[in-house]
């Protein structure tokens, strides 16, 4: 017979039982008996305590971005747990492994409306991938393997599993069970069909201007090397989605940028003119396609996704292929021919050109604008040897558009909740599942005063973070949709903004600012050479604008673009 | 176009939220929904009828199948099925008429399964349509309460359907 353990100790047994080495949370009066169970048993494993479990949740979504295994998040019943849907919502938008536990009122006070209850099961019920009450102590290890295996199998997610107190001091016979028993989820493990795939490389075959765009999920499913063989064989152009970018490496000399509202204009011109479009691992959400009916007028579109919810959902698809990415490329590579593809590269070069004359940074001003902080930054790395994260508007856009990414799993940010806050807690969780590596964190000034209660947890932990605050005195990207379709009525958009130096003084992390483009370097050196965290307040030019931009519902044929520096003149 | 479709789920805590909820937050145009047991336990089987297009069928289906605990889906509407639903009606009748009342539940093979000094309660199980004309002619008694089943399918024939199926939506 098993060993009888309490609900509490059956947590932290089962979560060693799926590798988990760390933990973000905050405790309170229904996860008690929990964290008392870790406390009293020592259990290997790391808790991190986070300001605001909304950190907690972005955390265990870095962590699962950045190491492909799942990160945990922890939380009390009620505010807690409410805390934690923002986070929920954004893992399950971008598709990331997260398993949160939550405590809840007993069992007895269940629907009573006591002390600190919210019915949180009803609350992530759309926004998780699949969530647990667990009632019965009995229940509690099957409901954990579930879990894990839910998120992260097939298209990762958030799974939520909220425990009532009374359940994690009860005790049962422990046995962690070696199965799952899920009649109703068949997650897509296999190549797709073959006689679609081979429609697919026939189509591909006759294309003079064919296209790859590459999602998330080529990066989620570990498909890079068949990614690049095939467009190497092929001789076929690579743009990516947002979280697309790192699928190609960006100096590749077939990638050709991230497409959408704030994509590369070349990169927008390539997807609109191409005849044949083969989508693998992307959701082809608004953002990127502009108004449904107008994306790639011209293309045959071959969609390729191991969720088939996602095809036909927004966009008519000609050859739709549900399968897992790697294994259906590597099906496909042998059927595609050896092409050249020359002439369709050259137009797109010359877009490209036509892209580089309105670069800002071709401009003649001496203005800190944050492209420049960028590219410094990219050199500075070596070419862009280190990981990236970002929160959520322009100096997102921008640092997508001029960091060249060569490193596999090297951007993290919030593509499809577009969630400000997210990037300072989300580096945390990054930079704990990759120790070895350097990140980054590039945040706005607004977006940062969001989740910047977690320099406490940067600063307890040690974590060598590099902070970047794009500092423009405004939520700028809003401030650029009121200038450009809202007659520059700045209605709420002027922050009033601490000195993020003292912020940063105050949690003992050394900090420096920079107001002029000399500056830009000698300060990144010296968070480089510092051994720990150390943030910057780059002042940067408040009035710039990100271009390309796309108004809603156009079609990104009609971007907006920035002027060419002699029309600048003529004005 | 309508489109009557069955749906196997088990049968868990949450399991009617998840399904009425995905409905609400994707927007699908469900036009009658009735769940129940079936051969299966531990399994029950959901019967809607949505209005969409192509696009829309396939993404219902889709999004249903992704709810964990949903295990198998079909569309029916181009199978030969039986679809029937069930409805107790009251209406107001008294000696004057209660006679021509029961002869139009006779007519309608409607059962009459409660009689009052002012009233009667009907049942009839049929087709929608069957069911709409009946109620149709009562109202002109006047109709005190009326409930709705909504509608549920079978396919005929010998082949049964498997409530947990492993090759994702037909
Ligand atoms: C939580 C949240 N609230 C509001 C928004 C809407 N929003 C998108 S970008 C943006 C401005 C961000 O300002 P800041 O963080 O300073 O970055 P900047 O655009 O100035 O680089 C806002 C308010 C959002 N994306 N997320
Ligand atoms: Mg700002």
């Amino acid at each position: 017979m098993a060993e009888k353990k309490s609900g509490a100790q059956i947590v932290w047994e089962s979560l060693l039982r799926e590798g988990v080495e760390v933990v973000f949370g905050l405790p309170g009066g229904a996860t008690l008996p929990i964290y008392d169970a870790l406390a009293k048993y020592e259990y290997p494993i790391r808790h991190v305590l986070v300001t605001h479990e909304q950190g907690a949740a972005h955390m265990a979504d870095g962590y699962g971005r950045a190491t492909g295994r799942v990160g945990v998040c922890m939380a009390t019943s009620g505010p807690g747990a409410t805390n934690l849907t923002t986070g929920l919502a954004t893992a399950y938008m971008d598709s990331s492994p997260v398993v949160a536990i939550t405590g809840q009122v007993p069992t007895s006070l269940l629907g009573r409306d006591g002390f600190q209850e919210a019915d949180i099961h009803g609350v992530t019920m759309t926004i998780t991938k699949h969530n647990y009450l667990v009632t019965d102590v009995r229940a509690l290890a099957q409901v954990i393997k579930e879990a894990f295996y839910i998120a992260r199998t097939g298209r990762p997610g958030p799974v939520l599993i909220d425990i009532c107190k009374d359940v994690q001091q009860a005790e049962t016979e422990y046995v962690y069970p070696d199965e799952v028993n899920l009649p109703g989820y068949r997650p897509t493990l296999t190549a797709a069909d073959p006689d679609a795939i081979s429609r697919a490389a026939h189509l591909l075959n006759l294309a003079e201007r064919p296209i790859i765009l590459a999602g998330h999920g080529v990066i989620i499913a570990n498909a890079e090397d068949e990614l690049i063989h095939l467009a190497e064989k092929a001789h076929i152009p690579v743009a990516t989605s947002l979280l697309g970018i790192g699928a190609i490496p960006q100096t590749h000399p077939l990638s050709i940028g991230w497409g959408g509202m704030h994509g590369e204009a070349f990169t927008n011109y390539a997807l609109q003119e191409s005849d044949v479009m083969l989508v693998v691992g992307a959701r082809l959400d608004d953002r990127l396609t502009g108004a449904f009916s107008t994306f790639a007028p011209k293309a045959r579109i071959i969609h390729l996704d191991l969720d088939p919810a996602e095809l036909g959902k927004n966009l008519r698809i000609d050859i739709p292929l549900v399968g897992d990415a790697k294994l259906t490329l590597r099906e496909l590579i042998p059927l595609v021919e050896p092409n050249q593809h020359t002439s369709w590269m050259e137009q797109i070069a010359e877009w490209k050109r036509d892209t580089d004359r309105r670069d800002l940074l071709a401009q003649e001003t001496d203005d800190l604008v944050p492209p420049f902080i960028v590219r410094q930054l990219w050199h500075l790395t070596d070419g862009g040897n280190c990981i990236v994260v970002t929160d959520v508007g322009q100096h997102q856009m921008w640092e997508a558009q001029y960091f060249l990414h060569v490193k596999r799993r090297g951007l993290f940010t919030s593509g499809g909740l577009g969630t400000m806050g997210f990037a300072l807690p989300a580096a945390i969780g990054v930079q704990l599942g990759r120790p070895n590596e350097t990140v980054w964190v590039i945040a706005g000034d607004g977006g940062f005063q969001m989740t910047m209660g977690e320099l406490s947890t940067v600063a307890k932990e040690g974590l060598p973070l590099k902070i970047a605050i794009f500092n423009n005195g405004y939520l700028g990207m809003v401030r650029q949709w009121q200038d450009v379709f809202y007659n520059k009525r700045y209605a709420s958009t002027a922050l009033y903004n601490p000195d993020f130096v003292k912020i940063a003084d105050a949690y003992g992390i050394p900090a420096t600012r920079v107001t002029d483009r000399a500056g830009v370097a000698t300060a990144i050196r010296q968070a480089q050479a510092h051994n720990g965290p150390f943030l910057i307040d780059f002042r940067v030019e408040p009035f710039t604008n990100v271009y390309p931009m796309v108004a809603p519902g156009k079609s990104n044929a009609d971007m907006i673009r920035r002027p060419l520096p002699a029309e600048v003149e003529e004005e | 176009m309508k489109h009557t479709i069955i749906a196997w789920m088990e049968d868990k805590p949450g399991v009617l939220s998840r399904v009425a909820g995905l409905f609400r937050r994707r927007n699908f145009n469900i036009e009658s929904l009735t769940v129940g047991h079936s051969e299966t336990p531990g399994i029950s089987r959901m019967t809607f009828v949505v209005d969409g297009d192509d696009r829309q069928i396939y993404q219902v289906q889709a999004q249903l199948f992704k709810l964990i605990n949903v295990t198998a889906i079909e569309d029916v509407t181009h199978e030969p099925t039986v679809i029937r639903e069930l409805a107790l009606i009251k209406v107001r009748a008294d000696n004057t008429n209660r006679a021509e009342i029961i002869q139009l539940v006779d007519i309608y093979r409607a059962n009459i399964v409660d009689v009052d000094v002012d009233s009667l309660i009907i049942q009839i199980a049929g087709s929608q349509e069957r069911i709409d004309s009946l109620v149709k002619l009562l109202s002109n008694f006047g109709i005190l309460e009326m409930v709705r089943t909504g509608q549920v399918a079978m396919v005929r024939g010998g082949n049964t359907r498997p409530p947990v199926r492993h090759n994702g939506v037909s």
